[in-house]
């Protein structure tokens, strides 16, 4: 049984010395005697921790790590070990509700069902496929996310389909696209055993993922400890730790990286060997990091110029070199060319592609990588080219359509440009799935008044009535995790099985279900006048999927359901030369990035403007890796005279996403029940502002009123988390009374690149109330 | 010796498209990304713009009009007020299209003039000119790019969908 967990998030200490086995320690947590259990994996996070579900009288009761699996060896965080509870919440939907005179009320599947396909078949007969937009989420299972994506690209043939995923992986797939040529994490989460040296870049892992935290506590506590160097506007728990902190000032990423790969080239800590034979692009990135002296960078970022040449130093030194990024990186200006940036570290020193050296370009979402493989976050399945007609028309043979049913003319519509067409009234038909934009998505103002347009059908399909529920049209009761079969995969390429361990509540129904449903509504049709989709359960999907990554990197041809019962997950490629999958991309360092080959043709970095093959082709990257430099600019806004700081918002280690599931579990709820604003000790003095004040904190867009606590950030600097909506304290979809989303605060724009919208840099003043 | 007139011309030709850039911004400021990626580009515009005056002073032409931006700053607001009223009408995407289109043909006039300015530069043996064009020239291209990308993003919903 774990200790509590919400005092001491990381539990007890498993010290191990570098190149050993992390040593096993097993957490549990349940609340009845177990019956039996059920093996599954946490969808509360991106790193995967394998669990077991355990089960009594037809009811989750618990959760207990997987001792076996190569991610956690049994451990689990809080959010793992508390958040199941959500599954019993006594507020799920379990019937099918429809809008009428205004109001939601109670209907039958079929109802519900035949009036959304009724609106489908009108619209497409009106207007087309294009009046379709599909949003998902990162926590559905694959085979989840390969119907809807053949649903919509080959069936509705729309280009609309995208997931909240683009605000939380998007920049990690693309930077791997520019820098390797196509998708794919390179590195392993066990380089941690192997490493000397870690950069975490833009990630506070001690609360966004706990176990990684804690193997890098149980490293640093052994015998050789890596050292560690973090840039992070904020003195995180990780960053506390480390030996460098580089409390950089926010919407400075590319400059303090530039600054980085300067100090590299200048002390010659760079394996020029490796360069000059599995890299381009090294002179333009010399050209361009040049002036980032340490100085320079210094006075742009507002750290010490010694703190920099310290970092340098370590970096310089390592042997094993690991680097971690994520959302500081991912949305923070310049997103696409930071993470680049942050790439052509580890490449500038050869650190690549062997124990301990590598890169680990993180996702949020538990199953977000899915979204990436299936095709449901801006990409073709398998890690296709949108622009690569041959890998196009493998899909239609594949689908048995016509290539040109399946939209290719441009890159897949990004998550921002769909709620732009359906603010525009372009899009007619909006289907979102288990995520919740009225909370998420930038600037709520606006977001709550394009889903609550007339004009918009907007079809939600969710566990709960959440802020963006209440807004729908139709409502369709989903079944969660343990409650349907699937696959997911995690941010380093490990997949696990999900049994279902339990009956869903009511009428609710799995994903999978609901769209196979509304392919046979609508009568969705191969080219030989066939059903569209072949399969009618997971396993069949999943077999379907496999025969669409034969060949791709992503190659998932050697899994099979059977094979991932009872061990440990499987890192995918895992196929008939790898059977038993693969720890590490790039081993040889021969990089995927030739123009038949590579998943994108590279953008330019500063205006996202999209290179072609016969581009790509004059580079000759004959599988070499490419450096992309770019310089640094000022953001779109900074901070000024009316709004003196800048806005951070982010995650706590007791709360996911928007709360729908650990606000309903009581151990997570209760540990961090309210939102509220961190400011820095000197800010709050100046100000006036005492720990626990209520302040409000206002933007060009909105403002919030939360409690104050001073700790953690630099000077300049607000953070909110972003976790707070409304749906526990209001029965509207905004704030009926006390605002405290931060998203009211932030603000429309994207990185050009990944298209991922930025929540780092909104500039915002900020008083106390009364 | 037409040096100097070509100078000239180009300075007005990197003047107009920053104000015609700044202007599309504003008008389509709902279009987030354009908005903001046609200020940069107009600020890349004016320095181009600003680093041509020495070297068109050494051919005899005094380009140091106006100075950008004269007339956009007076408009940004009323421009944003259109913006903000006709955010939400499918004809905006038509209308985008044909700005982006024809801003694309201005800003492709510039990269050809770059070009005939580089080629000049060299029978001229002008150094100076020609390190301006190798620094300028393709940021120019990368704005003409940048244009096709946006526009084939935008046809489809604007042409087919409405």
């Amino acid at each position: 049984m774990a200790d509590d967990r919400i005092a001491n998030p990381w539990g007890e200490r498993t010290p191990y010395a570098r190149g050993e086995e992390w040593p096993t320690r097993v957490d549990e947590h349940t609340t009845a005697a177990v019956e039996h259990w059920i093996q599954s994996a946490c969808v509360l996070c991106s790193h995967g921790c394998a669990l077991d579900i355990g089960v009594r009288d037809g009811t989750i009761v618990g959760v207990r790590g997987r001792a076996v699996d190569r991610v956690n060896h049994g451990r689990l965080g809080p959010k793992g070990l508390y958040g199941w509870q959500a599954n019993n919440a006594p507020d799920r939907l379990t019937r099918p509700l429809v809008r009428r005179d205004g109001r939601l009320v109670d209907a039958s599947w079929d109802e519900a069902m035949d009036l959304v396909a009724e609106r489908a078949r009108e619209l497409l007969a009106a207007k087309g496929s294009g009046a379709f937009g599909f949003y998902t989420t990162g926590q559905l299972f694959l085979e989840d996310y390969y119907t809807l994506c053949v649903l919509a690209r080959a069936g509705i043939g729309t280009n609309h389909l995208d997931g909240n995923t683009r605000l939380c992986t998007a920049t990690a797939g693309q930077a791997l696209k520019e820098t390797f040529g196509c998708d794919g994490q390179p590195g392993t989460i066990k380089d941690v055993d192997h490493c000397d040296t870690i950069l975490h870049v833009g990630i506070n892992t001690a609360e966004t993922q706990t176990v990684l935290w804690m193997h890098e506590l149980d490293r640093s506590r052994g015998p050789n400890r890596p050292r560690s160097v973090v840039i992070d506007p904020r003195a995180t728990e990780s960053a506390r730790a480390a030996d460098v902190h580089l409390a950089i000032k926010p919407g400075t990423n590319l400059a303090i990286l530039n600054g980085l790969a300067q100090q590299l080239i200048e002390h010659d800590w760079i394996d020029r060997e490796f360069v000059d034979t599995h890299t381009i692009g090294f002179d333009a990135l010399e050209q361009t990091v040049g002036s980032y002296t340490p100085d320079r960078v210094a006075e742009i970022c507002l750290v010490p110029a010694d703190d920099i040449r310290k970092a340098a130093r370590i970096l310089g030194e390592a042997e094993r070199l690991l680097t971690f990024v994520l959302q500081g990186v991912y949305q923070s200006h310049q997103a696409t060319a930071a993470a680049c940036a942050a790439n052509n570290l580890n490449l500038l020193r050869g650190m690549i592609g062997r124990p301990g050296a590598g890169i680990l370009q993180m996702n949020g979402q538990p199953t977000a990588q899915n979204t990436r493989e299936t095709g449901c976050n801006g990409d073709l399945p398998g890690f296709r080219n949108w622009q690569n007609d041959a890998q196009v028309a493998e899909l239609a043979r594949l689908w048995n359509v016509e290539p040109l049913q399946i939209p290719h003319w441009g890159p897949p519509t990004h998550a921002m440009e769909i709620f732009r067409y359906a603010e525009l009234g372009s899009i007619g038909f909006l289907w979102v799935i288990g995520t919740n934009p009225a909370v998420s998505l930038p600037e709520l103002e606006r977001i709550r008044s394009i889903l609550g347009q007339e004009r918009l059908f907007l079809v939600v399909s969710d566990a709960f009535l959440t802020e963006t529920a209440r807004l729908a049209d139709v409502v369709l009761p989903a079944a969660l995790w343990g409650e349907k079969l699937g696959t997911f995969t995690n941010t380093d390429r490990t997949v696990h099985l999900s049994e279902k361990a339990v009956e869903p509540p009511g009428e609710a129904r799995p994903d999978l279900e609901i769209f196979l449903d509304f392919a046979s509504r609508l009568g969705l049709k191969d080219k030989d006048g066939q059903p569209l989709l072949k399969w009618a359960t997971p396993e069949e999907c999943f077999d379907a999927f496999k025969e669409c990554t034969k060949g791709r990197p992503c190659d998932y041809t050697g899994l099979s359901y059977d094979k991932l019962r009872g061990g440990s997950g499987i890192q995918w490629p895992c196929n008939e030369a790898a059977p038993d999958g693969t720890a590490r991309l790039y081993t040889d360092h021969a990089f995927p990035t030739g123009p038949d080959v590579c998943e994108d043709y590279g953008h330019e970095l500063q205006s996202g403007a999209t290179f072609t093959q016969t581009e790509l082709k004059a580079l000759n990257p004959q599988g070499r890796a490419i450096l992309k430099a770019a310089d640094w600019t000022e953001p779109h806004e900074w901070a000024r005279e009316d709004y003196p700081f800048t806005l951070a918002t982010g995650r706590t280690v007791y709360h996911f996403h928007t709360r729908t599931k650990t606000g309903r579990a009581p151990e997570l709820r209760d540990a961090a029940p309210d939102a509220w604003a961190e400011l820095s000790p000197a800010d709050g003095g100046r100000l006036g502002i005492a720990e626990g004040d209520l302040v409000r904190v206002e933007s060009p867009r909105g403002a919030i009123e939360v409690p104050a606590r001073l700790s953690g950030p630099r000077e300049g600097v607000v953070f909110v988390p972003f976790h707070y909506g409304y749906w526990d304290v209001s029965e509207d979809a905004g704030p009926n009374g006390r605002p405290r989303a931060a998203n009211e605060l932030t603000m429309t724009i994207w990185d050009p690149v990944s298209k991922q919208p930025l929540f780092k840099t909104s500039a915002v003043r900020v008083e106390k109330v009364g | 010796m037409k040096v100097g007139p070509l100078l000239s011309r180009l300075h007005e030709l990197e003047t107009d498209l920053a104000d015609e850039l700044r202007a599309l911004g504003e008008r389509h400021a709902a279009d987030h990304d354009v908005y903001h990626q046609c200020h940069t580009f107009a600020g890349q515009c004016e320095r181009h713009a600003a680093a041509l005056e020495p070297v068109a002073a050494r051919y005899g032409e005094d380009v140091d009009g106006e100075g950008p931006g004269f007339w956009s700053g007076l408009l940004e607001s009323a421009r944003r007020a259109v913006s903000a009223s006709v955010g939400r009408v499918p004809d905006s995407s038509l209308l985008l299209l044909r700005d982006l289109r024809t801003l694309f043909l201005h800003a492709e006039e510039c990269s050809i003039t770059w070009v005939m300015a580089g080629q000049a530069a060299q029978a001229a043996r002008d150094e100076e000119l020609l390190a301006l064009v190798r620094e300028c020239h393709p940021e120019t291209e990368i704005q003409v790019k940048w244009f096709v990308t946006r526009i084939k993003t935008a046809s489809p919903q604007a042409l087919v969908v409405g």
